[in-house]
């Protein structure tokens, strides 16, 4: 699921076989070095002449490494293009807004025609077979973009836009780990990468580019039984009011976004359709209702260092209540 | 032609020569580039005259070396004589600083080549 030797992008196909060029040619010259110098050490042998000695070590020495070196920067430059595709990158008719934050990913989804953009957050979902440009940002410290299956990484720094394109080829679910030590929880910040069909794909993102945030002031949506009043959208169902209203009431909502709804924080990752996503907290736990209710109580067990504060104020059903709401929603 | 080449000297300048050509178009194609990539001119189209010219100072920067090489090599005496010349004698120290000259030359030469490399195969600058 991570893992460079397991390309399913054309930029990781083409550093996988510059892995395996280098090193079955580094083993061949390895073994030849030793050979050399097994046959050199051999005792009872008469010296070579001062013009055989320095035959080889025009050969071995200046002329064979000289060669070699060529090759290899030559192939590691013409690999450029493919690596790193400069051109095809500016064609790229999807591009993504990345940005990484302490210990999680924002990503931004551009609007297309009729359809509105939206943020998510920890999981990437792109198109089989298109390029897709990324925009690359840090939000607080340095960090790095790596899928290891589909190509290359890039660093995210603070200030600074740095650009990629990846190309998938086969279907999948991939991680993606952050690739610059970021701070405590560097380790769990995890990214999945969801490589879907187009039509697969173009259904998702029609999906949720059509739950848009709802205006606090709207006035046709019905006010929720319980709670302290917050407006919804006309279509939550009641066990969801009921979460919602306990998402509201515990002041998820000043960080959190839940798309359709009012909820529209922007410190923290967006909830949206959390359920559909394949990890929570950032590739930290498995998406489970109990995993989510004991992050929600002690978020910095899962993510030392994280800057959600714990809850363990929250009652265990409405907790339960809760991420079952987040998990289902919308 | 004779008159052409510089007469045999006894300077430290002459094995300074290649890797000073070498510095120079290292710094040259970088600050070249960089420039050129910063100010925006970095399409395929726009680099081409760019990497054109390049590619004709590093020929120019080769030469240099090549010729460096030569005189090297004729202080060296054409090879006629083998290394280390090691012995505390004029002869030997002119012989000596001949063949570091000579490698030297050789170093830079594919170094020069190397650092060139890249404008065979990146046509673009990247964003």
């Amino acid at each position: 699921m991570q893992s460079a030797l397991d390309p399913a992008g054309v930029e990781a196909q083409a550093v996988y076989w510059l892995f395996w060029i280098c090193v079955i040619g580094g083993a061949i010259i390895w073994v030849g070095v030793m050979a050399v110098l097994f046959y050199a050490g051999r005792g009872g042998r008469e010296a070579i002449s001062q013009k055989a000695g320095q035959r080889i070590i025009l050969i071995g020495g200046v002329l064979f490494p000289t060669v070699v070196l060529a090759a290899l920067l030559s192939y590691a430059l013409w690999l450029m293009p493919t690596v790193r595709p400069v051109t095809a990158q500016a064609n790229s008719r999807l591009t993504l807004d990345v940005t990484s934050e302490q210990f999680w990913w924002r990503i931004a989804y551009p609007p297309e025609g009729d359809l509105p953009g939206f943020e998510t957050a920890n999981e990437i979902r792109l198109p089989l077979g298109e390029r897709v440009g990324f925009r690359l940002h840090a939000a607080d410290v340095i960090h790095s973009f790596w899928v290891p299956a589909l190509g290359g990484k890039m660093d995210m720094i603070p200030g600074r836009t740095n650009f990629l394109s990846l190309e998938a080829t086969r279907p999948g679910l991939y991680r993606a780990p952050c690739a610059e030590f970021c701070g405590t929880s560097h380790a769990v910040m995890g990214l999945t990468v969801v490589v879907m069909e187009q039509s697969a794909f173009d259904a998702w993102r029609k999906a949720q580019a059509q739950l848009q945030p709802v205006a606090a002031a709207s006035g046709t949506a019905p006010r929720p039984a319980t709670g302290n009043g917050p407006v919804v959208a006309a279509d939550q169902t009641d066990r969801g009011q009921d979460g919602l209203a306990i998402f509201q009431r515990h002041g998820c909502a000043a960080c959190h976004a839940l798309r359709g709804t009012t909820a529209q924080g922007k410190i923290g990752p967006d909830l949206t359709r959390l359920g559909e996503r394949a990890t929570l907290a950032a590739g930290a736990l498995p998406n489970t209702q109990e995993a989510l209710a004991a992050f929600i109580r002690n978020p910095q067990k899962a993510k030392p260092g994280a800057l959600m504060p714990a809850f363990p104020m929250i009652p265990p059903e409405e907790l339960a209540t809760l991420a079952d709401y987040l998990r289902a929603s919308p | 032609m004779r008159s052409f080449i510089p007469r045999e000297i006894e300077t430290l300048w002459t094995l300074f020569t290649a890797p000073v050509v070498w510095a120079f178009h290292f710094v040259v194609c970088y600050v070249v580039m960089a420039i050129a990539c910063a100010k925006g001119s970095g399409s395929i189209e726009g680099l081409m005259g760019l990497r054109l010219f390049l590619g004709g100072f590093t020929l120019f920067c080769l030469l240099l070396i090549v010729g460096s090489a030569y005189l090297a090599w004729r202080q060296w005496g054409f090879g006629t004589d083998t290394p280390p010349h090691d012995a505390p004698t004029r002869q030997e120290r002119q012989l000596f600083q001949g063949f570091a000259t000579l490698l030297l030359s050789g170093l830079s030469f594919i170094s020069v080549v190397f650092v060139a490399l890249p404008l065979l195969f990146i046509p673009a600058c990247m964003p």
